[in-house]
């Protein structure tokens, strides 16, 4: 089966510091994969990298047979990669319904045109557009919450309403940059069975995360980075035991 | 006999005084309606990209110009006069929205990662370009707008309200509900209130802010240009400088009700309209004739210094801190 995502020798840098020096990996459709590392070791600015908020420096991104590299966010999300973020960042200040209908953005057509004409076409759409949001805030329980500034939903929910919104671009790769952060391990329990509920309806999921037990659990398979480096990639039991990766979250075993 | 004249003769005074009152009622509502349409425009420029369009006063100017050239040219063929003000409204319209596109495209989006500086003054400079543009089209002397709709007049509670004025304050009302109509309830109007709380969000769930932006400076425009020929229709004349004042008062208005805040530029318009027609009725009593009503243009910007020093957010806006 071919690879939904294959990134290879991907650099970054920001004045003298290199963010990302020479990152490859691939992902397979269908699968869960894990993006771990130290703090700084350059997860975030990979997923900068992937959406288009950042163009790589060097390598390539073939996501679906096609180039990423020097799309912008916009047509990239039209491509079918969706994200979410580590700080919220949804709209505070309008309804959780209108957070999720945005995401459909993407996928609908009415301009300044169809908005005047109010045609059948037009008024089709958006009926599809906000059945479908609600649909996806059913997914996430938040139905009861729909017309409820994002703002005022408590912490856990607007995580949630954030992979509600993300799904709503209909991706075909949600990337999730923890999503569990700040989440109770019930909270978090919930969060594991939305997301392989997601990955039941046939999306494939990448995932930044610290919450090991979730990884651990989670993912099929592993990339750790360290220095915008990958230092290890595999199935989970295997990096558990790699040596780099203790040594790069722990440090180097003191010398006897 | 004497005492019951000098009553009837103070009962008389109130009801003038009170008609009066009321006739700048009348007036003031019906300047606000155009100043909240115009103010509408800036609002919703800087709700998007944070950018006070200067230039956007010169676009009234260039739809009152274009229509009533229209208009000139219409009438003498034989169009009816509504056929003709409606045609030659649609294609100001079209003219402006054109031209508010030509400028974000030419004079702001190169400018949109520049220090804010830049695009405002690019703004100053579009704005002179227009007007100096008009003067070499239009020439210096006034465009008289055509006598082809008849004012009629009519009694309200003691003062009279024209034809046009009712026209102005109905079709006002209309574009206002329409555009609030476009903002809160369509997929275009979800994706401009999202690209202006976080432009980078609204582009990673498929907006294309460009676009989006674009479309603003168009709608604003296309609104301009319906202001330009009511107001041009108000007072019966079009001229290449009506732009700037109009624009900075309906800038006033937009600042009142806090800049970026759409029903905020829609009651700021219509305050402003009714505290200038108010000042200039009454400035002359309460001054003793030492000012006149020609001091009507101090009161927009004794507005908004106080506006700027007592509650710079604006009657409607919100904290400053909640933007970022």
């Amino acid at each position: 089966m071919s690879d939904l995502l294959t990134c290879s020798g991907i650099g970054k840098s920001f004045g003298g510091i290199q963010a990302l020096a020479e990152v490859g990996f691939s992902i397979t459709p269908g699968e869960i994969y894990g993006l771990i590392g130290p703090n700084g070791a350059g997860k975030t600015t990979l997923f900068n990298v992937l959406t288009g908020i950042y163009a790589p420096d060097r390598g390539s991104l073939v996501f679906a047979g096609a180039q990423l590299a020097g799309l912008k966010p916009h047509e990239i999300v039209r491509r079918g990669i969706a994200r979410t973020f580590q700080n919220i960042r949804l709209f505070a200040n309008i309804s959780a319904l209108e957070n999720v209908m945005i995401g459909r953005h993407a996928r609908t057509r009415a301009g300044l045109l169809g908005a005047i004409l109010r045609n059948a076409a037009t008024r089709t759409e958006e009926a599809d557009s906000e059945s479908r949001a609600l649909a996806l805030l059913d997914l996430v329980g938040l139905r009861e919450r729909a017309n409820d500034a994002a703002g005022n939903l408590a912490y856990g929910d607007q995580r949630r309403l954030e992979i509600a919104r993300a799904l709503a671009t209909e991706p075909r790769l949600l990337a999730l940059d923890e999503p569990a952060a700040g989440m109770n391990a019930s909270e978090t329990r919930g969060l594991r069975e939305l997301l392989l509920e997601i990955r039941g309806r046939g999306i494939t999921l990448l995932l930044i995360e610290h919450d090991m037990r979730l990884v651990m659990n989670l993912c099929d398979r592993l990339l750790v980075l360290d220095y915008g480096v990958t230092i290890a990639e595999g199935a989970p039991a295997a990096i558990q035991g790699d040596a780099r990766v203790i040594e790069a979250y722990l440090g180097a075993p003191a010398e006897a | 006999m004497l005492a019951c004249g000098q009553k009837a003769f103070a009962a008389g005074a109130i009801e003038t005084l009170m008609d009066i009152f009321i006739q700048q009622l009348v007036n003031g509502i019906t300047l606000g309606a155009v100043y909240a349409v115009v103010a509408l425009g800036y609002t919703m420029v800087y709700g998007i990209i944070q950018l006070i369009n200067f230039a956007h006063g010169e676009l009234v100017m260039i739809g009152a110009m274009v229509a009533f050239t229209l208009i000139g040219v219409l009438t003498p063929l034989g169009v009816p006069a509504l056929p003709a003000v409606l045609v030659a409204t649609l294609c100001a319209m079209t003219a402006c929205a054109l031209l508010g596109y030509a400028m974000e495209r030419l004079a702001y989006r190169p400018l949109r990662r520049a220090p804010r500086l830049a695009p405002l003054i690019s703004a100053i400079g579009v704005s002179i370009i227009l007007q100096h543009l008009a003067l070499l089209v239009w020439s210096r002397n006034p465009l008289a707008f055509p006598q082809i709709v008849k004012t009629e007049s009519f009694a309200l509670a003691g003062a009279t309200i024209t034809n046009i004025q009712i026209g102005i304050i109905v079709i006002s009302v209309a574009m206002m509900l329409g555009l609030a109509w476009l903002v809160y309830r369509t997929r275009l109007g979800i994706a401009m209130r999202a690209t202006s709380q976080n432009a980078q969000m609204a582009a990673l769930l498929g907006v294309d802010a460009n676009q989006v932006i674009a479309l603003t400076f168009i709608i604003g425009a296309a609104l301009a240009a319906v202001a330009g020929v009511m107001v041009g229709s108000y007072y019966g004349i079009a001229h290449y400088t009506m732009g700037s004042a109009l624009g900075l008062k309906a800038f006033c208005a937009a600042v009142l009700g806090g800049i970026g805040n759409i029903p905020g530029a829609m009651l700021g318009g219509v305050l402003l309209g009714l505290v200038e027609a108010l000042g200039a009725g009454y400035i002359g009593d309460f001054t003793d004739n030492v000012f006149g009503s020609n001091y009507q243009d101090v009161f927009a910007f004794m507005v908004l210094i106080l506006v700027l020093v007592f509650r710079p957010s604006g009657l409607l806006g919100e904290r400053v801190g909640d933007r970022a």
